[in-house]
């Protein structure tokens, strides 16, 4: 579903992301890790299409990823949640999810509307300003504009941020859930969330894939263990 | 606001009575106010519902007027006229918003190219005195202006033209504002009106949830350049001339004085604001000129410091207060 | 060929009146990121000091010496009244300077009426073939340069010049190394209002002195800025070479109004093709 072949990315004399080659089958559950500086951060923006890469290919559904205005970024199915909520504080919960869902369904958007915020469980609190909310309320709302438009492919950058650990059990229920209808690549930090996706792991180390597996296949692996997890087995990223 | 209609009918009923109510004189007066209340409102719907500030509604007024004289003095037709008035604007905000929206250029350019087209405008319309600058049997005048330009007139197929008497204007100008207001609050409720305010709030959010942002914000520029267009036209007929002042930076300012008193994003707000500060301006402009430019200076410079949000809705606000807490001393007791 | 070296200075100085003007809202605008819709009435502000000190029998060299003094202190009124409650709010602040340029035009109105006065133009003229050319003219010239220099060397080689550019920078930091950033926005607001003083008592023979003098030139100055870009000297210079050739040639061609619309018309192709300004991809300095 999407292909990204030789990704490179610079700044300047930075070269964030170095060679990346990226598969992803429709359907996927995928986590991408990796330590700090390792270009998840500017792999994830080159997938959200808002940076263009200096070399190399992104294709989604054979569309040339780069070459798209961002609103048809959306357009094309790809629903994106970045690590700072970027929400619409001065309109309420509702009409938030309305602007998300409008684009997609139009006059059947009071629909998708509801099924979103019973997902995201602020049902009682549509018609609150988001400005009132606390963060992680507003991390829910994004969530749930992402879901209102029904994208087939959900890019999350690190969903879990600032979240206690039963909202982040919560998180990763909902996320395995949003699995069934989407494909969905989640960057995170957070070990023990990435633990609960179950999902393949791929290991970024200075702007390069160093290794893809399963969450078990990935501890066992030396290098990984010496360059990231180091020797205490739960340690956070 | 459900409301809604009631307030539209309750504001014709006004208007039908007042000419009963007010001397001849004011009735004139109002007629061109309510002129500028149009002016106001396309402001208003670009500034206040989109988000983007634009100082170049007094080209489009201009141009309107402008237009409707060569074309109503050329055609004989001053219907004619005001649909030249209003498709001229048009165009021209159609052209200035596909060359800077399509071009993605940056809000605060934005500004200054809308203001710099109106200062073009007021250069080149200055410089058309003499007999060889006119448009057919329109003679353009440089900066005395257009004159000769004819008055409205009923124009009924088979009948002939009957020029309008100041009372049957004042009901047609006040009869189109009330029209091109519930249209544009029909347009703010609508599912474009809810987009455009999301661009409002945070343009590249809006772009991020699938929306073009594009086409919405140039159809929203053409339609408020229309309205201003015709809200020249109008101004010409009522006038019988039209000048390159209305090009002028103090004509610019005062358009966006107007939609900053009255409150932005509401459409009601930039009437209210347009009648308030023309008001004040002839009540104390019949003592000086210079007098009114000052006033007018520090009340911008006031409101942007202290009233951010418009000076009728904080009035509204104030007077709200002081209503509320009698009432809740009253409702306290048994 | 006397011609062309005449013709050739006459753009040259044009070039030079469009910097020199331009220069204070330049500083305003690069270092602090304010569009003053008032710089056009500081112009206007520095050639009445001159239209006081020769009416006070002091002379035009003393009133164009006294002129950035006395801007600079209006200069650091405005910043302290109305400006830094707005940073942040790039249109707020094009609202409440032109609502100050309204008020100021209309004061000045007021107080010394809306007629044109004139300052008589010192120095003379000198001879090149059959043409004049006005010594003051050359001397407009000079000061443009040395206005240029002054502010480089400010901005760049003195501490107080650090200080300013670390504040536009990261105003927290600064603070937090002891420095009231307050300090640096009244000193560079004023700075930049001292140098339309400065300009507008140059200007002031050239011109006459009026109420509307800033209303004048505050188009062509706000363009010049915004076209030039974020980095101050070099952005303004080249902008105002472009923008100044090209009303000077149209002017010369047809008629002195055709070169303001020619220059404007292009200003605004200009800003369509370069969204940043001219120097806007260049890092932002002086």
């Amino acid at each position: 579903m999407l292909e990204a072949r030789g990704l490179v990315k610079e700044f300047g004399g930075l070269r964030a992301v170095a060679g990346m080659d990226f598969t992803l089958r429709r359907g996927e559950l995928r986590c991408l890790i990796g330590p700090n500086g390792a270009g998840k951060s500017t792999f994830f923006k080159l997938l959200a299409a808002v940076l263009k890469p200096t070399a190399g290919t992104i294709r989604f559904k054979g569309l040339d990823l780069p070459r798209l205005q961002p609103h048809e970024v959306a357009r094309a199915g790809i629903g994106i949640k970045f690590q700072v909520p970027r929400v619409y504080e001065q309109l309420s919960v509702a009409d938030n999810l309305w602007l998300a869902a409008n684009f997609r369904h139009g006059r059947a958007a009071g629909a998708a509307v509801e099924r979103a915020l019973a997902e995201i469980r602020l049902g009682e609190r549509r018609d609150a300003r988001v400005a009132h909310l606390s963060h992680g309320d507003r991390q829910w709302v994004e969530i749930g504009m992402v879901l209102a438009a029904e994208p087939e492919l959900i890019l999350l950058d690190e969903p879990t941020a600032g979240m206690t650990h039963a909202e982040a059990r919560r998180t990763a229920d909902l996320v395995r859930e949003i699995n069934r209808r989407a494909t969905v690549v989640v960057v995170e930090h957070d070990m023990d969330f990435v633990r609960q996706l179950a999902a393949t792991v791929t290991v970024l180390h200075r702007g390069a894939v160093l290794a893809e597996g399963s969450m078990d296949e990935i501890r066992d692996n030396a290098t990984v263990r010496d360059i990231y997890l180091g020797k205490r087995p739960h340690a956070r990223g | 606001m459900r409301a809604e209609p009631a307030v539209w009918t309750t504001g014709a009923v006004v208007l039908g009575g007042l000419p009963f109510l007010l001397s001849l004189f004011q009735v004139v007066q109002l007629t061109v106010f309510m002129a500028f209340c149009l002016l106001a409102l396309s402001l208003d719907l670009i500034w206040g519902v989109a988000g983007i500030l634009s100082f170049g509604q007094a080209a489009f007024f201009g141009v309107g007027g402008y237009a409707y004289g060569v074309v109503g003095i050329n055609s004989g037709s001053t219907t004619l006229g005001l649909a030249g008035a209003v498709a001229s604007a048009a165009v021209l905000a159609a052209l200035l918003g596909y060359f800077t929206f399509y071009g993605r250029v940056g809000a605060m350019y934005f500004a200054v190219i809308t203001l710099t087209v109106t200062l073009i405008l007021h250069q080149v319309m200055g410089s058309t005195a003499g007999p060889r600058y006119a448009i057919g049997a329109a003679r353009l005048g440089g900066y005395n202006g257009m004159t000769n330009i004819p008055s409205l007139a009923l124009e009924l197929p088979g009948r002939t033209p009957s020029v309008l008497e100041p009372v049957p204007l004042f009901y047609v100008v006040g009869g189109l504002l009330l029209v091109v207001l519930g249209l544009g609050r029909a347009l703010v409720r609508s599912s474009f009106g809810r987009v455009l305010r999301a661009i409002r709030e945070d343009e590249g959010r809006t772009e991020l949830l699938g929306y073009d942002v594009r086409w919405r914000k140039l159809l929203t520029f053409v339609i408020s350049g229309g309205i201003a267009g015709l809200a020249g036209g109008l101004f010409a007929g009522w006038g019988n001339f039209i000048n390159p002042q209305v090009f002028s930076l103090s004509q610019s300012a005062l358009v966006v004085i107007w939609v900053m008193v009255g409150g932005r994003g509401t459409l009601y707000g930039a009437i209210a604001g347009a009648l308030v500060v023309q008001w004040l301006t002839n009540y104390l402009g019949a003592a000086s000129v210079t007098y009114t430019s000052v006033l007018l200076g520090v009340a911008l410079v006031v409101i942007v410091l202290i009233f951010p949000g418009g000076l009728v809705p904080a009035v509204g606000r104030g007077l709200g207060w002081l209503v509320e807490r009698p009432r809740r001393a009253l409702a306290v007791l048994p | 060929m006397d011609l062309a070296v005449v013709t050739a200075f006459g753009i040259v100085y044009a070039i030079a009146t469009l910097v020199l003007l331009a220069l204070g809202l330049a500083v305003i605008f690069g270092m602090m990121g304010v569009i003053n819709l008032a710089q056009g009435e500081f112009l206007m502000l520095g050639a009445y000091t001159v239209l006081l000190a020769t009416a006070h029998g002091l002379g035009v060299w003393v009133g164009i010496a006294l002129a950035p003094l006395c801007v600079g202190i209006v200069g650091l009124l405005v910043e302290r009244a109305i400006i830094r409650f707005l940073y942040g709010r790039m249109l707020d602040t094009m609202l409440a300077t032109w609502g100050l340029s309204l008020a100021l035009v209309g004061i000045v109105t007021l107080v010394f009426g809306p007629t044109t006065e004139g300052v008589a133009t010192p120095l003379g003229f000198f001879t090149m073939g059959r043409y004049s050319v006005s010594y003051y003219n050359v001397f407009v010239v000079g000061v443009t340069l040395a206005a240029l220099a002054v502010t480089y060397g400010l901005f760049n080689f003195t501490r107080a010049g650090l200080v300013a550019r670390a504040t536009m920078q990261n105003a927290g930091m600064v603070a937090g190394l002891g420095v009231n950033p307050a300090w640096v926005y009244m000193g560079t607001f004023a700075y930049g209002a001292a140098l339309a003083g400065l300009g507008g008592a140059i200007m002031a023979p050239l011109t006459g002195v009026v109420p509307t003098l800033g209303l004048a030139f505050i188009a062509k100055i706000f363009i010049t800025v915004i076209v030039g870009g974020p980095v101050i000297l070099l952005g303004t210079t080249t902008a105002g070479s472009v923008l100044g050739f090209v009303e000077s040639v149209v002017s010369y061609a047809s008629t002195p109004i055709y070169g303001q619309v020619a220059m404007l018309a292009f200003a605004i192709v200009l800003l369509r093709l370069l969204p940043q300004g001219i120097s806007g991809f260049w890092r932002r300095g002086v």
